[in-house]
């Protein structure tokens, strides 16, 4: 009997799971970063590998950080949204190309454009950890000195851009 | 008028599945010959007005009632025709209506093809397929109406998703749903099983054709969407392992163990418990893919038709079928009693291996596929999981099973002598090696996966070849020996011949591709693999719906013309979205695609993706072998018989 009862209990577990995951919205996160600084790094930018690039040189300005991967299907969903919210040069857009080869990563951004001030490589996904990046894209934005003022998770729709990057970056450029 | 006419019409039908899952059940578990009477024309019933509905709201697509907000917001006047009957299926209301139309359609075939079946057990079959369209039609009534009105209409529609604009995703939805639905029926026959408490060898061989053709129609649909992935959304990739794809994927996995396992319980009374367990898990599968495809608990490519408040219906839905008829399973199965033995070396054990490295597998992607959300669930975070995980477990799970494959052809049912076996394939295995380490030499760098992948692939074909000649026999002139061969014998052939021919098109095409990414100005050269492509400039066209810039790309090999590609840059008028309209010369062993990014300069020049395909076709041809297979086996001269038989005492 107990053996039979095996699939019924492991359906029982799942649909509690199911359940709560309806409770859940997938793209809200907490992240324990907020209004702290932002973690460091230095990495080669991805068109000019002899050049690092580090948050200390973006000190002074608002900037935007970007996680992205040529292998990643969101992003592409993102990409004209990112390359919209660039051309109205609001804030420092830069990228952080996850996980990625460098070779695919610069043919992405030649094929479906370059909404990025730079991006810097990170291979490994070493500086992702420090981060706290879950999954791609997300994106970091950091005020004048330097905090981490609001992270999204998934790609940033026509309708956030518009309604919280906007407003939000219009807001830390005053502060 | 019409739209009214399509409400009342489900409504009707709403009824007629009450009737079906609720009079016919009680009439044969009481026996009451009357009410066991009833299956049948309730499940006529329900085709005639779940078609009807259907039909109504594709006449308000067809003549643009704007006035029914479902046309309002996925049509337009200038759509063409084909994509305004497609575009019925294009979002959720549409496509729950396509699912019930679809389930109503496996009842009527059931109840139509099944006169060799004791009537008070095709009425508990039919009863639970009631059931399951009592939930369906429910779910369109009250959350997801298609027809409801739209009132002042707008004078014109919001237009229909241009990724959805494509003559091969207009039949990819379809045939995915025939194979999801198609596995009620095997689910229906194995809960009417249980019911009765019965679980002998005869539920398995009603159930196989069914089971078959349901396979059939849901490979051809994953092979759809896997084709359309790559030449519409311009990524060159053909599986992404994305939730929705995965929700696709494993109840084709456990379905593909049913079929095996259900052949082990027709034909030598094996595994009873464990094939009606598959036939449940492979419709549960297939709804818990509804669920994850129609809740928006998981983010995926696929978001054009989620809605979270829906998602509530769909669990409570779930948890009354899974939950109960896992609950039925665990009352029931216990009580069985398996007679059949077989020893270590025996087809049942190949069967085994076969069914456990299917089932794990699609274990494996269930938890890749839910773990993002039991993390989140659990409080622990957020994370994703990607195409590294599933490609690091599916080839060390899938390789095991492509060497099994043949073996359990060549096995005697419950007991075979293993050193016999070895003898005779000692040198198909040797010769496969050494082929299939060979043949990478003529091939532009030697690699390792592809003559691993070409070993198990002639492995394959080899061993399927012994089987075939080994079954064929020597006593009798060829052709009636070949006319002899039962169907199913010649499905299973050509379903494994598949397997080989999938296997050459995945290893080849991940290791001798070409993608290049490259700026080219009018009269630009590039050399890709011999081929010489060469770009003369973009100009400007309009299609009924959209406005295009298009690339003229003309590809020789040697000096000689091969192909004139146009590759599009589309804006649809209504949504202004772009899409990229890729052109492909296609070819057995290799395809040539090209993609126009954007333009670069004013010197017109533009950045242009070329990609040189290694036998990609092979991917999707070996899933039309394996289709056709299911086909051949289905149509088993033995199932006809039968039919053919009670025909006669019939009359």
């Amino acid at each position: 009997m107990f053996k039979y009862s095996v699939p019924l209990v492991i359906f029982i577990v799942l649909a509690i799971f199911l359940a709560l995951g309806l409770t859940l919205n997938p793209r809200e996160i907490p992240s324990p970063l907020i209004d702290k600084p932002a973690p460091t790094f230095s990495l080669p930018r991805l068109q000019n590998p002899e050049q690092s690039l580090s948050p200390s040189d973006l000190k002074g300005q608002v900037w935007l950080l970007n996680v992205w991967a040529s292998w990643c299907v969101s992003c592409r969903a993102e990409h004209p949204v990112l390359n919209r919210l660039a051309q109205q040069k609001l804030a420092v857009i830069i990228g952080l190309n996850y996980k990625d080869e460098s070779d695919s990563a610069k043919n992405w951004l030649s094929h479906w454009g370059n909404p990025y001030d730079a991006s810097v490589v990170d291979a490994e996904g070493r500086a992702g950890i420090d981060w706290g990046v879950y999954g791609v894209p997300e994106t970091f934005v950091m005020d004048k000195q330097g905090r981490v003022r609001y992270k999204h998770t998934g790609p940033i729709t026509d309708d956030d851009s518009v309604e919280i990057f906007i407003p939000l970056i219009q807001k830390l450029q005053q502060e | 008028m019409i739209a009214e006419l399509g409400h009342f019409s489900l409504i009707l039908a709403l009824c007629l599945a009450f009737i079906l899952g609720v009079v016919p059940v009680i009439g044969s578990l009481r026996a009451i010959p009357g009410w066991i009477m009833l299956a049948r024309p309730a499940a006529f019933g329900q085709v005639f007005f779940v078609a009807l509905a259907y039909g109504c709201l594709t006449y308000t697509f067809i003549s643009h009632d704007f006035s029914v907000a479902y046309v309002a917001q996925n049509s337009n006047t200038e759509l063409p025709l084909l994509y305004r009957i497609s575009g019925v299926w294009a979002a959720h209301e549409g496509s729950l209506l396509l699912w019930a139309l679809i389930l109503s359609c496996w009842t009527g075939l059931v109840a139509r093809f099944s006169q060799t079946i004791p009537e008070p057990v095709i009425a508990r079959v039919l009863g639970v397929m009631g059931l399951i369209s009592i939930g369906f039609l429910l779910f369109l009534l009250l959350t997801s109406n298609p027809f409801e009105r739209l009132i002042p209409a707008p004078a014109e529609g919001r237009d229909l998703n241009p990724l959805l604009q494509d003559p091969g995703l207009a039949i990819h939805p379809p045939m995915l749903y025939m194979g999801y639905v198609g596995f009620s029926v095997a689910f229906a026959f194995a809960i009417a099983a249980l019911l009765e408490g019965r679980l002998d060898s005869a539920w398995a061989r009603w159930s196989r054709p069914w089971t078959n053709i349901a396979w059939m129609f849901l490979t051809l649909g994953i092979a759809l969407g896997s084709w359309w992935a790559y030449y519409e959304l311009g990524w060159g990739g053909w599986w992404f392992w994305d939730p929705v794809e995965n929700a696709s994927f494993m109840p084709w996995l456990i379905g593909t163990a049913l079929i095996h396992s259900l052949a082990a319980t027709e034909k030598r009374g094996a595994f009873k418990t464990w094939t009606v367990l598959l036939a449940i898990f492979a419709f549960s599968l297939s709804l818990l893919g509804t669920f994850l495809v129609r809740s928006g608990v998981l983010t995926s490519v696929h978001a054009f038709a989620t809605d979270p408040a829906r998602g509530l219906f769909i669990l409570v839905f779930l948890a009354i079928v899974i939950g109960g008829s896992l609950f039925l399973y665990a009352l029931r199965a216990p009580h069985v009693r398996s007679t059949a033995t077989f020893e270590l070396i025996s087809r049942e054990s190949a069967l085994l291996i076969n069914n456990v490295l299917l089932v794990v597998t699609a274990a494996t992607i269930l938890l890749g596929t839910l773990y993002p959300l039991v993390i989140d669930a659990l409080g622990l975070g957020k994370l994703s999981v990607g195409p590294p995980y599933f490609n690091a477990l599916f080839i060390p799970l899938m390789a095991p099973l492509a060497v099994i494959v043949g073996l359990g052809m060549l096995l005697r049912w419950k007991k075979d002598d293993l050193s016999a076996i070895a003898a005779r394939i000692r040198w198909l295995a040797l010769i496969s090696v050494a082929v299939g380490c060979l043949l990478p030499l003529l091939m532009p760098f030697y690699s390792w996966a592809a003559a691993l992948g070409l070993t198990l692939a002639l492995w394959t074909l080899a061993i399927t070849g012994l089987a075939f000649f080994d079954r064929l026999g020597r006593k009798q002139p060829v052709w009636t020996r070949l006319l002899k061969l039962p169907g199913a014998f010649y499905g299973m052939t050509v379903a494994h011949l598949g397997i080989a021919v999938f296997i050459v098109g995945i290893t080849l095409t991940s290791v001798y591709s070409v993608e290049r990414d490259v700026r080219m100005t009018p009269g630009d050269k590039l050399d890709m693999a011999g081929y010489i492509f060469e770009f003369h400039g973009v100009s400007q066209t309009r299609g009924p719906n959209y406005d295009a810039s298009q690339g003229h790309v003309t590809v020789s090999y040697q000096d000689r013309p091969v192909a004139e590609l146009r590759p599009q840059k589309r804006i649809y008028r209504v949504r202004k979205m772009p899409m990229t309209e890729a052109a492909i010369e296609a070819g057995l062993f290799r395809d040539l695609f090209v993609a126009i990014g954007e333009p670069l300069g004013d010197s017109g020049a533009w950045s242009l993706r070329i990609y040189y395909k290694a036998f990609i076709r092979w991917i999707w041809l070996g899933a039309i072998f394996m289709a056709l297979g299911g086909l051949l086996a289905a149509f088993d001269r033995r199932y006809q018989t039968l039919s053919n038989k009670q025909a006669l005492t019939d009359v």
